[in-house]
């Protein structure tokens, strides 16, 4: 009991290279101003995928579907705006809790499969949210999108100006307090228990450790980051289109997650960097031939860096050392 | 109405049939060495575009492309297993999932380069294009042609599968791969024939799918989630099962299609996940 404590203790202390991390997510407002607008859509990806890190990098649970959370995060905040409730932070956290709703209503189903019948779960879960909002085009505006969201100034003072500067530095902020709270949970007992259900599901029941209930949390806390990264894209760039709940979201950021190393906080951070960048650079390429680079990006991590690029690197440094 | 009614059951076990032949494949190596290939319908795109460069570009009638669809799909398949799939039988779902995911972005990306993002034209034979008339109502001949095809390869598979040596050797694969190989079943091997004879299949079923559904460079990913329904709902390793499946998932999506076209697939999702919620392992799956 003591040892692992100090494990924890151990654990949680703030590296240096974190501070410099952090520090370093400042300098698009001095070094590169005409790219707020693509910082801050990082800076939400980013949020996106620590949310899939904590359910797939932490607790093991493997999902095709996770742009489901994003997008009832995403039209949350539209609609509230639309409807004429335009404050953000308060939009910020309803959608948020609304996500994590929808998140706890599913963690029920969820937690009960695992394997091939919990892939196709997730995925026939959020390709089923995707057609429903498709449907419902009175309530989303279908294919179309939500017109007319309206976003009032942050705290009544800053507005969302064309060049993202509000938008980035709003982004960043959300994303580093949940960043924050992630880092907490993961460092708890709680995220300990989380990572002893991912190596063996069978034996954590067999301790004592009530696995499901663990499952149905994390799963739920995850939704809500989904959320909130969702309604930050709703708020920050004042529209909301279907593309928010597609297989194609939920398949990025599995990508993003997986490049960057999954199960180390900063894994997802530094792969929505890295595509994010990239697609940016590439951007006057043909989608189908930036799909094929990302395609041999994915069959290259499997066979050669198993966890990601973090990974990679904590193996190259400690083979060093 | 009951005219219609037995064309949309008509159509959709035509349609059904075509969703057996591309996924029959994938549930039984699926079940054999439970390798989660989602590029199963890249295979089936293969098959397709062969049949089509050999139709249209060197004149070949569309029966003799057909055979030549296999033979591709199932080297193409066969080449892959060897070189790059086995090295990742004993990954986790995760790491197949995505690296599969990885070929088909691939294969689609390949496809639109050689062939662009339009549909691509087959012109089928004349007694393949006009209507049959059976009591009193018209069957499309195409359809009919599909039907007795998929009926015939799923009679031929029974047969192969349950009267045959290397059939036997499948089953007890599938059912304990451990044992399989402790009794000197060369596991490996049913695996790799039996993943080129798969592969084979579906690229068969993309060459039949042009005339039916059409082909375009994201084929491989508009089919494979209907493929994975009919694996999952079905259970793995089970040809029946995939056979009753898909009949169901083919006459359940039509039917949809015309009573309920407000829905979109969103009935076909909907069934899905029940039956998954009701039984993880599929309709007819054993574990």
């Amino acid at each position: 009991m003591e040892s692992a404590s100090r494990h924890l203790e151990a654990q949680i202390r703030w590296r240096r290279l974190e501070t410099v991390f952090w520090l370093c997510t400042l300098l698009p407002f001095v070094a590169a101003p005409a790219y707020l607008q693509l910082a801050s859509q990082i800076a939400i990806t980013a949020l996106f995928a620590l949310s899939l890190d904590l359910i797939l990098g932490y607790a093991g649970i493997v999902s095709l579907g996770h742009a489901a959370y994003f997008g009832v995060g995403a039209y949350t905040a539209g609609l509230l705006a639309k409807d004429g409730w335009g404050e953000p932070l308060s939009g910020l956290l309803i959608s948020g809790i609304l996500a994590g709703l929808t998140g706890y209503a599913t963690s029920h189903i969820i937690v009960r499969f695992r394997h091939l019948a919990l892939i196709m779960l997730t995925l026939g879960l959020g390709l089923l949210l995707y057609e429903a909002a498709n449907s419902a085009s009175w309530l989303t505006g279908g294919a179309d999108g939500l017109q007319g969201v309206r976003i009032r100034p942050l705290l009544e003072m800053f507005r969302f100006d064309l060049y993202g500067r509000t938008a980035y530095a709003y982004s960043l902020v959300v994303l580093f307090a949940c960043f924050l709270v992630s880092r907490r949970i993961i460092h708890s007992p709680f995220g300990l228990a989380l990572r002893g259900i991912r190596e063996n599901a069978l034996r954590m029941p067999a301790i004592g450790a009530p696995s499901r209930a663990h499952l149905r949390k994390v799963y739920s806390i995850a939704a809500i980051l989904a959320g909130v990264a969702g309604a930050l894209l709703a708020q920050t760039t004042e529209t909301v289109s279907l593309e928010v709940l597609s297989f194609g979201r939920s398949a990025d950021v599995l990508v993003i997650l997986i490049l960057g190393g999954a199960g180390r906080l900063y894994g997802g951070l530094l792969g929505a960097i890295l595509y994010m960048v990239a697609r940016d650079q590439f951007s006057g390429m043909n989608p189908q031939y930036w799909y094929f680079w990302i395609g041999l990006l994915l069959v290259a991590v499997v066979m050669f860096l198993p966890n990601g690029i973090l990974g990679g690197l904590a193996k190259f440094l400690q083979r060093k050392s | 109405m009951f005219a219609s009614l037995a064309g949309v059951l008509f159509d959709g076990f035509a349609y059904g049939m075509l969703l057996f032949l591309l996924s029959v494949g994938l549930s039984v190596t699926l079940g054999m060495m439970n390798f989660v290939n989602l590029a199963h319908c890249s295979f089936a795109m293969i098959g397709g575009y062969v049949a089509v460069t050999l139709v249209n570009s060197f004149g070949w009638p569309f029966l003799a492309s057909l055979p030549i669809a296999f033979l591709a799909a199932a080297l193409v398949s066969i080449v892959l297993e060897r070189a790059l799939y086995r090295r990742l039988y004993r990954a986790t779902d995760l790491d197949q999932c995505l690296f599969t995911i990885g070929i088909v972005f691939i294969s689609v990306a390949v496809a639109a380069y050689f062939y662009g993002t339009v549909q691509q034209p087959i012109s089928t034979p004349p007694y393949l294009r006009g209507s049959v008339q059976l009591m009193g109502m018209s069957f499309a001949a195409y359809r009919l042609f599909l039907i007795v095809t998929a009926l015939a390869i799923a009679a031929l598979l029974v047969y192969a599968l349950e009267y045959t040596r290397f059939g036997a050797q499948v089953r007890a694969a599938v059912d304990n791969q451990r044992m399989a190989r402790g009794l000197g079943i060369d596991v490996d091997r049913a695996f790799a024939v039996t993943f080129a004879l798969g592969g084979g299949l579906a690229g068969l079923g993309g060459a039949l799918a042009i005339e039916m559904v059409g082909l375009d460079h994201a084929f491989a990913f508009t089919y494979l989630v209907y493929v994975l329904i009919v694996v999952a709902v079905g259970g793995l390793g089970s040809i029946g099962g995939s056979f009753a499946a898909a009949a169901v998932l083919g006459i359940s999506d039509m039917a949809g299609k015309y009573y309920f076209p407000w829905l979109g697939a969103f009935l076909i999702y909907l069934v899905m996940v029940g039956i998954l919620m009701w039984r993880p392992a599929g309709l007819f799956g054993k574990r």
